[in-house]
């Protein structure tokens, strides 16, 4: 897996950490229990796009927002995590390559 | 038929031809009292249990393909009970009973082999950690050694001891923790829970959940639809998709882990030897291939295939722990889709629909917990009531803050 990131360039998986669904990009405004669990805890963990929190921790320490296909490992799109604050839900909307491979999503 | 000495003879004698298959290929029934989704070693541990314990009397297994083509038959059998935390340790070791009758039970060689998991450790603060998790183990009611480092060297005298970042200080060993043969757990469960009536539906996927008033009546499949006032989820990696199924959202994200085997070689490993600090684990099959893995590629995937960088990192750590492996050859490796939550531990649980249950969130290391996990929620399904070992393991406890974070990791889902 390579991943192509915005400021440098496409680069080697091994210089990239992995943090989770992008919807952390997103936290609540209020200290609703409900929500915050949501926030923490719950995902769509879809089998296709996801969008997800990447850190180049072993380039330019930018942390990026990468729609990747969970079946194929294919990388849909990269942006940077602070253009993307407040876009909710992997793909949604979004023009996406369709991947081969079994889907049951 | 009881599989005996006198069986076997006498088949073989009969130049094998007169077996009969192991189980039923049924059609499926218009209703069940019971319906499981997911015919892996938990779903057919929890049908079997729901037949044996509990006496319902028509049980469906639904699989999506065949039985034992999921985490069942791709995992490193590993069989231990030597977890810290209270909630997880009296589940693990009620479990681990459950393992040491299995035969008997189900009267099928599962080729459960207790030659002990050795836990090294390689400073002073993890010896102290150990000497914790070890009484702890013992309160429980289960074995632990605290081994120094010669303790160590008696059992595997192969190790790299004097590794400058990891010199070994000592290890944990738990004697009665061993390996299982893994097919074998999902077809001696298959054939002892057909053998009580339990319907296993191959090839019938679940495409819908029929929910009526905030209840649970049924589900559609690829073989029709089928009632049931009592559904449960035992999906593994593919939980979310059929929780979704019912609307519901699940704290678990889908990860790959890779493990690998070599050819076959004499015995050289005593048992199960863990390396934490490299994120490596080995053990070698009765066949004689060195199973081994690490840890999570760490980003989620349902590819059921890795990465070159996980392969490379599990390489290196084997190399470093005993370089004796770099003689051996490696045959074949694979990803398989596990089901991470976020404090590590599973969930065996109601939900909030009615008569739907979960059962799922095993992270990496859900084979040794295959006959209990059927248990408990065999029990939770037939009383209504949570089995008092896994009255933990809950869906809720993210919300409510009981979590059960072994490792002391925190929030997020690869970390465990």
């Amino acid at each position: 897996m390579r991943i192509a990131c915005p400021l440098c360039g496409e680069r080697d998986l091994r210089e990239f950490t992995y943090r989770g669904a992008a919807v952390l990009l997103d936290r609540p405004a209020e200290p609703d229990p409900v929500a915050f669990d949501a926030y923490l805890h719950l995902r769509d963990n879809p089998a296709g796009p996801n969008a997800e929190l990447w850190h180049h921790a072993f380039g330019c320490r930018a942390w990026l927002r990468v729609v990747r296909d969970t079946r194929t490992h294919a990388i849909l799109e990269v942006g940077l995590a602070r253009d993307a604050r407040g876009r909710l839900a992997p793909g949604v909307g979004e023009a996406v390559v369709p991947a081969e491979g079994e889907g049951t999503a | 038929m009881r599989y005996s000495v006198l069986s076997i003879l006498k088949n073989a004698l009969a130049g094998d031809v007169a077996w009969a298959p192991v189980w039923r290929d049924p059609e499926p029934q218009p209703a069940y009292d019971a319906i499981v989704i997911g015919g892996g070693g938990h779903g057919l541990a929890t049908a079997y249990y729901l037949a044996r314990n509990h006496r319902v009397a028509s049980v469906a297994v639904l699989e999506r393909g065949l039985i034992g083509q999921g985490n069942v038959g791709r995992n490193t059998t590993i069989v231990r009970a030597n977890y810290l935390l209270r909630g997880n340790s009296e589940f693990y070791s009620h479990s681990l009973k459950l393992w040491e009758g299995l035969e008997r039970e189900l009267n099928y060689n599962v080729m459960m082999s207790q030659r002990g998991v050795l836990n090294l450790c390689h400073s002073d603060a993890q010896r102290d950690a150990f000497a914790r998790r070890g009484n702890q183990i013992r309160f429980q009611g289960d074995d632990a050694v605290l081994l120094d480092r010669e303790g160590v060297r008696r059992i595997a005298p192969f190790l790299n001891f004097d590794d400058l970042r990891f010199p070994i200080h000592g290890g944990l060993l738990q004697v009665r923790a061993g390996t299982a043969r893994h097919d074998a757990v999902a077809w001696g469960y298959a054939r002892a829970a057909d053998a009580r009536g339990v319907d296993l539906l191959q090839n019938c996927e679940v495409t819908g959940i029929r929910v009526e008033n905030g209840r649970v009546c049924g589900v559609e499949t690829t073989r029709g639809a089928i009632a049931a006032e009592k559904v449960a989820i035992v999906a593994a990696g593919r939980s979310g998709q059929v929780a979704a199924l019912a609307g519901l959202r699940l704290p678990i994200e889908s990860h790959v882990l890779q493990a690998f085997v070599t050819e076959g070689l004499k015995p050289v490993l005593p048992g199960v030897v863990t390396f934490g600090m490299g994120h490596f684990y080995i053990s070698q099959s009765d066949k004689g291939g060195l199973v081994f893995g690490g840890d999570l590629d760490s980003y989620n995937s349902y590819a059921a295939r890795g990465n070159l960088p996980a392969v490379e990192h599990v390489m290196e750590a084997g190399m470093a722990l005993m370089p004796m492996i770099g003689r051996a050859r490696v045959l074949r490796s694979w990803g398989s889709i596990v089901d991470m939550t976020p404090d590590g531990s599973p969930i065996i649980d109601r939900t909030p629909v009615e008569g739907l249950f979960l059962n799922a969130g095993w992270c990496y290391g859900g084979f040794k917990a295959t006959p209990a996990s059927g248990w408990c929620l065999a029990h939770l399904m037939a009383t209504g009531r949570p089995h008092p070992v896994a009255a933990r393991l809950r869906l809720d406890r993210f919300a409510s803050g009981r979590v059960l974070d072994e490792e002391g990791a925190g929030a997020q889902h690869n970390l465990h």
